[in-house]
């Protein structure tokens, strides 16, 4: 606070303790806003927003916040995270399926625990291995579980192509099928793991994360228990990813097959992670802001401004070139990612308004 | 910051939020338009399958501008449209069929053009609950067909299970009718994904039925290595293969296949293994090769010859290298645009002369008849098969014809289009519809108006 003690000859600057409780109500105050305009948006918003920006943009945050937990906090490097929205949402499907008496939450949270066991077995090797090497073993789990789910028909109940599609989503006699609902449902899951995972990271597990991250030898020495936290962090990590992935097929895009949640998906939401901010809670929303908003943004401008004019094939590659472009610009200004930028604009803007 | 400085820039954020709000939002309405027809075009021009695209909207976009220029629009109302890029990728498709959606100018969206496989399976319910067609031709949910249940799916002129059914009867054709087929042993050598692995329950039926050995190959995905397969027909012996490729797996294929000795005339490649996209990569060992499809290439149909004239030598196509003219790809366009174009006249005819909407052209869809006298008004004889939809079938054809490659172009070898076996494989169809109208908890739609 560098405007601590310098403008308090005026008589009315405050002081620290004021500006510490100025921080706390912002940023109080903002989540509160930025809750009720969320969930206000709907009666605003068309079709268009809800089902193609913003309830993509919330399930990737939620992805993006299951493998920081995994990879920001505990530090283990994971390219599976595909693999386990599969395993979320064929096991969520299943459970709708076969188990329809369960309410639709339920089955959400199962089908993320089941997605939770997988990780745990697909974290056995960083007991061993750490780095690139774990990396790799991460990748094999991504391709051994797309390769299950395209080949054995049961997952899909025999479906002629192996897709899997939403049974009825309802909760409390509520059809939750229209866009509305499919927000709602995904705002609520979305508020409720987050809520859920800020407190876990401030918690003893979330200190046991870090201690590993940061020097697993040290952290073992003093006592952490090592292989049980990373352990912890690949279940905890895997079920948050799973009941994104669970989202990802019913509430966004409907009908969905192995191959949407095939590697690329995995590379999307790592960069969206380290672009956002490793080991943050707010960077896994402003990464996965900038991997959906931005892309969509650039090709409403390009067809806006150039539309008819330009080739279409030209100005596509052209979108892609300036979107990577602008990837490599915003690491370059913050290596830590949009959330330490925002965060100095923030310590900026709270000195400005004490000033 | 004094109060009216957190003012000013509390409201500059808002302004600015507004600014990049109404940028995206966009899309103004005027009324004064809405004497035309919207059809917007999911692409991909871009991305892993952009070779194969770029001719498809050039046949399409070339079909639709012939329409404008040459007779004034359909019934005088002139086809507008806009590209959207899909990647092939299922998110983007979403986001693209959501934007367009609403219409343009006045006029609603009549049909939407998915362009991908992936993407027409996530839409499948969206587009029930929006009221607007999913026209997917020789691609999409083979159990589609059953109208009753997927109201606003349609899987025309030629489904998967058509294409496995025709490709035998091809063979049938070959070794002199179906009673010889008993004995034979008909390898299918696929992509291991769910595209390829949907032949194999009507492949199953028809062996069952024909009694000919029916050998499953699946090929890994992308295909660019396949010595393992091949030398397994070799051991094997099948007397034909069924290639069901996807990109570079079919060029590899046929490479294959020639070292190892296998004679490339007896394989038959599917719809999406069937372009000169696929063979001409193989080179000289792709001379003989087969393939069924329902978009026979060649630029002598007489649809072609008016396209040259009036938009080929105008300058007006949409084609960069003009030696893709008459292309399959082409025209799988030129096809796609004849449906959508008569669809639309479909519905005009019961609904009125102007844009039509979902609704409407879903109506029109399931009224379709594309007969042989109504393809020789358009030219597309030969092109197109006949055509009757219905709300029972929404796929209608069902036959395709086989082309040869001699080294430069395809050549038509079949006896014209060669039927499926539809009867035998519809029951089995309408089965699926119905587990997953159980599934869903739909209410099948009354077939009978």
């Amino acid at each position: 606070m560098s405007a601590i003690g310098t403008e308090t000859i005026e008589g009315f600057g405050p002081s620290g303790e004021t500006a510490q409780n100025t921080r706390d109500r912002l940023r109080a105050g903002s989540v509160g806003v930025l809750l009720a305009a969320l969930a206000s948006i709907p009666l605003v918003a068309n079709d268009y927003w809800l089902n193609a920006v913003l309830i993509p943009f919330l399930i990737m945050s939620l992805t993006a916040l299951g493998l920081n937990l995994l990879m920001g906090y505990a530090g283990q490097a994971s390219l599976g995270s595909g693999g386990f929205m599969s395993v979320g949402a064929y096991a969520t499907y299943n459970l709708l399926l076969r188990l329809p008496e369960l309410p639709l939450p339920v089955s959400l949270l199962l089908g993320g625990i089941i997605s939770g066991l997988v990780g745990i077995i697909a974290g056995l090797p960083s007991l061993r291995i750490k780095g690139f090497y774990l990396v790799a073993s991460t990748l094999a789990t991504q391709f051994l579980l797309e390769w299950l789910f395209n080949q054995y028909g049961w997952f899909s109940n025999y479906s002629t192509s192996s897709s899997i599609s939403a049974p009825r989503l309802a909760f409390l006699g509520h059809d939750l099928s229209s866009p509305t609902g499919r927000y709602l449902l995904t705002l609520a899951t979305v508020v409720v793991v987050t809520a859920v995972a800020a407190r876990l990271v401030r918690s003893q597990t979330g200190r046991t994360w870090m201690a590993i991250r940061d020097m697993d030898t040290a952290a073992s020495v003093i006592g952490i228990p090592v292989s049980a936290g990373k352990l912890k962090a690949f279940f905890v990590s895997s079920l948050v990813i799973g009941i994104a992935g669970a989202l990802w097929a019913f509430a966004y895009l409907g009908t969905v097959d192995a191959r949407s949640f095939n590697l690329d998906r995995s590379f999307q939401v790592m960069f969206a992670i380290i672009i956002g901010g490793m080991g943050s809670i707010r960077g896994n929303f402003l990464g996965a802001a900038f991997m959906i908003f931005l892309p969509i943004l650039l090709d409403h401008l390009g067809s806006g401004v150039f539309g008819g004019t330009v080739d279409p094939g030209q100005l596509e590659n052209f979108q892609k070139a300036l979107f990577g472009a602008l990837i490599v610009w915003f690491l370059i200004k913050e290596p830590r990612g949009l959330a330490a930028l925002l965060s100095r604009a923030w310590t900026q803007l709270v000195s400005r308004i004490n000033r | 910051m004094s109060l009216w400085k957190q003012k000013r820039f509390i409201s500059n954020a808002v302004g600015l939020a507004a600014l990049a709000l109404s940028a995206v939002v966009g899309t103004s309405v005027s009324a004064e338009e809405a004497k035309t027809q919207y059809v917007p075009l999911a692409t991909f021009r871009v991305g892993a399958y952009a070779s194969s695209g770029i001719p498809v909207w050039a046949g399409e976009i070339d079909y639709f501008r012939y329409i404008n220029e040459v007779e004034g629009g359909i019934n005088g109302i002139k086809l507008v449209w806009d590209e959207c890029e899909t990647n092939w990728e299922v998110e983007k498709g979403v986001e693209c069929y959501e934007r367009v959606k609403a219409g343009k100018n006045g006029s609603p969206v009549p049909i939407f053009l998915p362009h991908g496989d992936p993407i027409s399976k996530a839409l499948t319910e969206k587009s029930v609950a929006d009221k607007i067609p999913l026209v997917t031709i020789a691609y999409g949910r083979t159990e589609a067909i059953d109208g009753r249940v997927f109201p606003y799916s349609f899987p025309v002129v030629f489904s998967f299970w058509s294409e496995a059914s025709s490709a035998v009867n091809f063979i049938a054709e070959k070794v002199g009718g179906k009673d010889k087929l008993k004995g034979l042993k008909i390898a299918t050598v696929y992509h291991d994904s769910p595209y390829g692995k949907e032949t194999q329950v009507p492949l199953a039926h028809l062996a069952k039925t024909y009694g000919f050995e029916d050998i499953q190959i699946p090929v890994p995905h992308p295909g660019n290595e396949q010595s393992a397969q091949w030398a397994k027909i070799r051991q094997l012996k099948p007397d034909w293969v069924f290639l069901r490729g996807w990109g570079v797996m079919t060029p590899v294929a046929i490479k294959t296949a020639a070292k190892v000795g296998f004679p490339v005339d007896h394989i038959i490649g599917g719809i999406w293994s069937g372009s000169e996209e696929d063979v001409r990569p193989a080179g000289a060992v792709g001379k003989g090769y087969l393939a069924i499809t329902p978009f026979p290439a060649g630029a002598n149909f007489e649809i072609h010859q008016k396209l040259k004239k009036y938009i080929l030598d105008k300058g007006l196509s949409d084609l960069k290298d003009l030696k893709s003219f008459g292309s399959v790809y082409y025209n799988s366009g030129v096809d796609e645009a004849i449906i959508a174009v008569e669809a639309i006249r479909t519905a005009q005819a019961h609904f009125g002369v102007r844009p039509i909407n979902g609704e409407e052209a879903q109506w029109g869809l399931e009224h379709l008849d594309l007969s042989e006298k109504r393809l020789a008004e358009i030219g597309a004889t030969g092109l197109q098969q006949p055509l009757k939809l219905s709300a029972k079938d929404h796929e209608g054809g069902g036959a395709g014809k086989v082309l040869q490659w001699d080294g430069e172009k395809w050549n038509v070898v079949s006896n014209g289009w060669v039927k499926s076996d539809r009867d035998l494989l519809l029951p089995l169809i309408y089965e699926r519809a119905a587990a997953y109208a159980r599934e869903k908890g739909i209410t099948p739609r009354d077939a009978t108006n």
